[in-house]
């Protein structure tokens, strides 16, 4: 270890800016210095550095090789797996999903380990793949002509799981940044798979908690049909009952109706026969026709779930803690707003650069360990640090209550409290979860 | 019969200056000048009475602020200006706008009274400022989203610490270069060198911890985590701190958790906390270090404290989202 270090801040001294442009001081592991290309002009640069530098050195110097940290020379390459998928046809014109979701928060999230491994001597790379729906992987752009160790996978649940079932991929980490499917954090957990987009269930208990805190308790539930409506609408049915809310009854839309032009009439003879409730809820996660619901509900209520009172993992509207720099370097980067998906993708970046930082290590296990260790934090402009559940690989996060304007409520919210920390009232706690894959062999 | 023997005349002069000293001279007399984030002004505390006595309109997003060393002016940051305004302490008027580069939010002001180190946030860039001319300096490319700033009492060493990159970035302020980083925990928001220069406390707000750093060797010698009864520790958030000058307590403002915790500068040992207005964020010293000012962002206050018996003794309504602080004296 002494060596690693000695050598390096030998250059170190006065030497950084030279150092920073020049990298390819690659330290192996545990002992001695393994040197990169252009082993003359950098120690000239070094020679250089420590003769400028001799008065630095002789303040400075002598003390520095103590330190046992900042030294290191190291390529960390990420790649990003995406399947696209064709959405669904919807109503409205408006709100088209971003070709870049996703993708752009993870170019932003390499952006930023960027801006620290410069001062570590970590270079980090980003490469694109696409991944087709028979499992076939093409490059996009990057370094890489195929995926490494350290994968971010922005896909449906079938194809991660297809994905991370292969063989070759057992001890590789992947961050699924897509799928909120309740299942991969429970009984189809995987154990080489983290989450750091929030699951259904973790955005069903956010809403949860607002109405238990409003004492909205008598809902009403409107689902779409498709598989991700239904999912959504069985995790609130699942934290209703949880929370001790009441859902008096569910009701599946009837999908005929162009209802851009008649809301007004069908909307409220759709929500005439529903019991007395304080709050409709709705289930459309394909964005299709609960926009059309609010102001022509027979009752006047708010609408909450996937239209009016949204429970987010991240929504323009957040600006608090710091959120306003994220949005603000997301939109000069992006051209657009962020959202949830690229939130999430931003995140499994920096928490593989974070992983990376503090252990000197650009190696699946070992940050995998560090992420999934109580060691492990990440700020990420929400209000609280982010970290990993030990026992499905979920990132812990506060979830955002939202109305396109502004932020409603965060969850959790006061008065919901945890042994461990109140960010796990959210989502599968470790007794809820049949996920065993985490547990130690 | 004995004789009093006569007073003698310098401890009548002394008893008569202490007297003076104590009618002329208010204990606490000066201002403590606030910048209003939210409201784009600057209220001035009296230190004697605890009103605000005045209120200036600035720049917009007023944030970082810090009088002359020989408070002459005085300087706003007026982040969503990108500029640094100096404004004239007596009139409350806006004498000329520094270009400081984008986004400026904390500074710190070289003990030459010349140059004003900036933090740019959106940039990550520090800028080196000459507050007489006006001219940029340097600037020196550090860590994304740079935001505390301090420099040593003998001016030979910037630090700026960046939030994302999670790092301490120490400058050589004659050759305006990084000569080392030191990592911290996660979203550092405040330096403060002590009195000596020969430490220096970082806070790290989502680390929940204060890093106290050996300034020659730039290594941290202990890492400080705090808790309170009754607030999740993941709430106890530090970013402002201010350090006695006689090196021995340390007070860090705990942003979200509404408490300032003291601190023994040398022993490192928790003193106190104490309950103070919401999101409390940044500190100043008056006069002689009696009372510590706490601005509480969420509640629109400022809190009092009473150095010697750690207490607050007086909540003061400012403007909206109050940022920093300053002291005058009279």
């Amino acid at each position: 270890m002494f060596h690693r270090y000695f050598g390096f801040r030998l250059c170190l001294i006065r030497g950084w800016p030279a150092l920073r442009d020049s990298r390819g001081l690659a330290a192996s592991e545990g002992t001695g210095i393994v040197w990169g290309g252009g082993l003359l002009a950098r120690w000239k640069s070094c020679l250089a550095a420590l003769v400028s530098g001799t008065v630095w050195g002789a303040v400075w110097g002598v003390t520095l090789f103590a330190q046992p940290t900042l030294a290191q020379g190291m390529d960390v390459d990420i790649s990003y797996l995406r399947q696209r998928v064709e959405r669904a046809p919807v109503l409205s014109n408006l709100d088209p999903i971003p070709p870049d979701e996703g993708l752009a928060g993870a170019a932003l999230g390499q952006s930023d380990n960027a801006g620290t491994g410069k001062f570590l001597g970590q270079e980090f790379t980003l490469s694109v793949f696409d991944l087709d729906a028979t499992g076939g992987i093409t490059p996009v752009s990057g370094p890489l002509s195929t995926p490494g160790d350290l994968i971010v996978i922005d896909a449906p649940a079938a194809a991660i799981v297809a994905f991370a079932d292969q063989p070759q991929n057992a001890k590789r980490l992947i961050v699924n940044v897509r799928a909120q499917d309740v299942a991969l954090r429970d009984g189809a957990c995987r154990a080489n798979v983290l989450h750091t987009i929030p699951s259904y269930a973790m955005r069903a208990d956010a809403l949860s908690q607002f109405l238990v805190y409003r004492r909205w308790t008598d809902l009403a539930l409107i689902q779409g049909r498709r598989p991700a409506d239904r999912a959504f609408g069985a995790a609130i049915r699942a934290s209703a009952s949880k929370f001790g809310l009441k859902i008096a009854r569910t009701k599946d839309w009837i999908e005929d109706a162009d209802l851009r032009r008649t809301a007004s009439s069908e909307v409220p003879l759709f929500t005439q026969d529903l019991p007395r409730h304080d709050v409709l809820i709705v289930a459309d996660e394909t964005d299709d026709f609960a926009r059309y619901l609010p102001y022509n509900t027979w009752l006047p209520r708010p609408i909450a779930g996937s239209e009016g009172i949204v429970p987010v993992a991240w929504s323009p509207a957040v600006e608090s803690w710091g959120a306003a720099q994220l949005q603000q370097r997301f939109v000069a980067s992006a051209g657009r707003a962020m959202g949830s998906v690229d939130f999430a993708a931003w995140a499994a970046i920096r928490a593989i650069g974070e992983a990376t930082t503090r252990t000197n290590s650009p190696d699946a296990a070992t940050l995998r360990a560090y992420m999934l260790s109580p060691a492990f934090e990440l700020a990420g402009f929400k209000g609280r640090k982010l970290s990993f559940r030990g026992w499905n690989g979920q990132m812990r996060q506060p979830i955002h209550l939202v109305q396109p304007r502004a932020v409603v409520a965060n969850a959790p919210l006061p008065g919901f409290l945890h042994q461990r920390t109140e960010l796990d009232t959210l989502g599968l706690d470790k007794p809820e979860s049949a996920c065993t894959a985490f547990d130690a062999p | 019969m004995r004789q009093e023997p006569p007073v003698p005349l310098l401890r009548r002069q002394i008893t008569a200056l202490i007297f003076l000293g104590l009618t002329a001279l208010p204990a606490y007399s000066g201002e403590m000048w606030i910048t209003n984030e939210k409201d784009n002004t600057v209220s001035v505390i009296d230190t004697d009475t605890l009103e605000v006595t005045a209120t200036y309109n600035v720049g917009l997003r007023p944030r970082g602020i810090t009088f002359a060393h020989d408070f002459s002016e005085l300087y706003v940051a007026a982040s969503d200006d990108d500029t640094v305004e100096v404004l004239d302490p007596e009139t409350g008027l806006v004498l000329r706008r520094l270009t400081s580069g984008e986004d400026p939010e904390q500074f710190a002001l070289h003990p030459n009274n010349r140059l004003l180190y900036i933090a740019n946030e959106e940039d990550a860039l520090a800028t080196v400022l000459d507050v007489k001319t006006g001219e940029v300096i340097a600037e020196i490319d550090v860590g994304i989203e740079p935001e505390g700033m301090a420099i040593s009492p003998n001016g030979k060493i910037a630090v700026v610490t960046s939030e994302t990159t999670n790092m301490v970035h120490w400058i050589d302020t004659e050759k305006s270069e990084i000569f080392n980083n030191t990592l911290v925990a996660q979203r550092p928001r405040f330096a403060e060198f002590s009195a000596t220069g020969d430490r220096l406390w970082v806070s790290s707000e989502i680390g929940g911890t204060v890093a106290i750093i050996d300034t020659a060797t730039q290594t941290v010698l202990e890492t400080l985590s705090m808790h309170i009864p009754g607030i999740s520790d993941d709430l106890i958030q530090p970013v402002g701190i201010k350090l006695s000058a006689d090196g021995k307590l340390a007070f860090v403002a705990l942003g979200p958790a509404n408490h300032v915790a003291v601190i023994d500068q040398q022993s490192f040992d928790i003193i106190d906390y104490i309950l103070v207005g919401r999101r409390v964020w940044h500190l100043a010293f008056d006069q002689g270090e009696q009372r510590i000012y706490t601005t509480n962002g969420i509640s629109g206050d400022v809190t009092v404290v009473d150095v010697a018996r750690m207490k607050a003794i007086k909540t003061i309504k400012v403007g909206r989202f109050p940022w920093g602080a300053a002291f005058r004296p009279d």
